[in-house]
């Protein structure tokens, strides 16, 4: 399992160096001159090439990304062009809530899809199967943005049960974990239900059965943890499309957090805080996978021999 | 007599792949079932281990009649009280038949806990006990070892130790060896075998290698697409088959390099069960079928000797 998690950690490194290329590239290639912003209109060529020799914009591409990287290693990720204050900070202050309602959106999506899809599995082809089957087919087509505004006007506006926007308490976590978190749910639902009614239908069951266990057990203790597994892959995988959804409807609920963080940014041509939040976006993505297969390995003996 | 199944049918929705099957086990015998692939052994696995509700199916006449009680009238939940204490079953792939994540020696362990109320260190005593007893080296290791790390032979050892670990009466084991290379094959059956005799076990074996039962049953129960064509004691079974197919059977033990569950020597194959053939089942591929064959069932009828056999033309008229 050490030898494992090395090897896993240590593969790391060069998805982490492309991606870090990627990142700078996509910036510098796109149109949109950053000192625009920072020029009152009709400045001087003089002014210009000094702004742009204070953000090392003169420089070789080679170089400033080597400056970035350098500096980026020893935490440093460079200053706001917009709001002059360190980028570390920024992000410092977004990630926490990024980071909250990603996980809180993900344990959601989990334990609602998994409870969702053991009950269809149970009761497959009977009416409560069909109801919740139908329910999630429903769910993984609504977009979560425009979910996400249904809700508010919904539970927001006209019930008045949770607040329109913002970061203030439990309450204005409800509706923004539900608008991501339920495209995973409905995901998770399909994937456990189909899971549990493969694993229930494999040979060593009916082993079990012979043994005399009793069917909940059956269920709970060998067919539940096989019927995990896949659902861990998928989640490792869409831990990225979660985390995509947290942009969004950060947005749309107008929360603190690196999505909201990096809207801005873009509309500001504010590319160090644009690269950060990229970067944070991407590391989560590397991270998230790496975890999902972390868990999988737990769960699998199989797993960890093919890999060792 | 320990076990004795008498005219047992069964059904799985509208189609009936087995009728009128009657056997009987007793303590310290092997019984063995045999017949081709899609004959209907593994259904008579399923009915007297009372899982046919797993597959769909369900037990529509006859008894099961195991220690004086009728297994086909018991509820679910009584069942559960014979399933794993009083009657286990030994599977045919041993590679498939272990929960592939969880270690060998809890595998195990559950049965003496949950039917013995052992605790989990006797349990696990008891474990390591009967594996060496099964000559598994290394017991204590083995219990910590995931099926995948096992070999083959090691594997249906332990579900062996599966069987054993709950004490029961009888064993019903579905082709124990095929999935086996030959050497193993060996050591498997003379291991059944063994604890046969020393435990006073019943045991129905079944199988489609007639050399298997040649080597170790006491009885011989032949069943050609779901139906008996003749029980017998294996010893005279052998001698003088009566039945055609029964005779082509031992025509044809299987030796090296043949491809299992498959009867070489006679053409064709086991109809399939929408496509049971009319009067005897066998009559188009025997080759002493009259017009009568076609037309009529043969009964089962009591042998003078023992045993009962169906045919209306056997290879030896004197015993009918
Ligand atoms: N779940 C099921 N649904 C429908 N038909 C079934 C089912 N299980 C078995 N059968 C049919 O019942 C017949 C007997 O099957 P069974 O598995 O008992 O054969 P078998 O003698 O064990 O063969 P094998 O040597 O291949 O294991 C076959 O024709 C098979 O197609
Ligand atoms: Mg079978």
């Amino acid at each position: 399992m050490i030898t494992y998690l090395t090897r896993r950690l240590l593969l790391l490194i060069p998805v982490f160096v492309a991606v870090s290329v990627v990142i700078f590239l996509i910036l510098h290639l796109i149109p949109g001159d950053p000192l625009d912003n920072l020029l009152r209109v009709g400045s001087s060529p003089e002014k210009r090439a000094e702004m742009s020799a204070r953000y090392g914009l003169d420089r070789p591409l080679v170089v400033q990304y080597g400056i970035w990287l350098g500096n980026l290693l020893q935490g440093d990720l460079g200053t706001s062009i917009a709001s002059r204050r360190p980028v570390a900070s920024l992000i410092g202050q977004a990630l926490p809530h990024s980071l909250l309602l990603g996980a809180l959106a993900l344990a959601f999506s989990t334990l609602a899809g998994v409870a969702l899809g053991v009950a269809a599995a149970i009761w497959r082809d009977r009416w409560a199967d069909r109801l919740i089957m139908g329910g999630v087919l429903l769910g993984s087509t609504l977009p979560s943005f425009w979910m996400g505004l249904l809700f508010i006007l919904a539970f927001s506006v006209q019930l008045g049960w949770f607040p329109v926007s913002g970061a203030r308490g439990w309450e204005s976590l409800v509706l923004p974990v539900l608008t991501i978190g339920l495209g995973g749910t409905a995901l998770v639902a399909r994937v456990a239900r189909v899971a549990m009614i493969d694993a229930a239908e494999r040979d060593f069951v009916l082993l079990l059965h012979a043994k005399g266990m009793p069917p909940g057990r059956i269920r709970l203790n060998h067919v539940l943890r096989h019927a995990m597994i896949p659902v861990v892959t998928i989640l490792s995988l869409r831990i990225g499309w979660i985390l995509g959804g947290a942009v969004t409807v950060e947005y749309v609920f107008a929360r603190p957090g690196l999505g909201t963080t990096l809207i801005k940014a873009l509309s500001q041509h504010d590319y160090p805080v644009v690269q950060a939040c990229l970067l944070m976006l991407a590391m989560a993505v590397m991270l998230g996978t790496l975890l999902g297969d972390v868990v999988q390995a737990l769960m699998d003996p199989r797993v960890r021999r093919e890999a060792a | 007599m320990l076990l004795s199944v008498e005219d047992l049918s069964v059904h799985i929705g509208v189609i009936n792949p087995l009728s009128d099957l009657s056997f009987g086990v007793d303590r310290g015998q092997i019984l063995g079932l045999v017949g081709e692939s899609g004959s209907g052994k593994s259904l008579t696995a399923m009915a007297v281990m009372g899982l046919l509700p797993l597959i769909g199916g369900r037990i529509s006449a006859g008894r099961i009649l195991f220690d004086g009680t009728d297994l086909a009238k018991l509820p679910e939940a009584a069942l559960r009280g014979y399933r794993g204490r009083r009657i286990a079953l030994v599977t045919q792939n041993p590679m498939t038949a272990l929960d592939p994540v969880v270690r060998v020696g809890r595998q195990v362990d559950v049965m003496g806990r949950m039917h013995l109320g052992l605790s989990a260190d006797e349990a696990r005593r008891r474990t390591i006990e009967l594996l060496t007893r099964l000559r598994i080296p290394e017991a204590q290791a083995v219990c910590e070892a995931y099926p995948h790390q096992l070999s083959g032979g090691m594997k249906q050892r332990i579900v062996i130790a599966i069987a054993l670990a709950g004490e029961p009466d009888l064993i019903v084991a579905d082709e124990p060896t095929t999935a086996l290379d030959v050497t193993v094959q060996a050591q498997i059956i003379h291991l059944l075998g063994e604890l046969v005799r020393d435990r006073g076990l019943g045991m129905l074996l079944i199988t489609h290698d007639m050399g298997v039962v040649a080597q170790v049953c006491d009885q011989v129960a032949v069943l050609y697409a779901g139906r008996l064509a003749e029980s017998r004691p294996a010893e005279a079974l052998f001698e003088h088959p009566l039945h055609p197919y029964t005779s082509a059977l031992i025509g044809c033990i299987p030796r090296d390099g043949m491809a299992p569950g498959s009867l070489h020597g006679i053409a064709g194959a086991v109809p399939s069960v929408a496509r049971y053939p009319a009067g005897c089942r066998f009559h188009p591929r025997c080759p002493r079928a009259g017009e009568i064959c076609a037309r009529q069932t043969p009964e089962l009828t009591e042998l003078t000797g023992a045993g009962r056999l169906a045919c209306h033309f056997p290879l030896e008229g004197t015993h009918g």
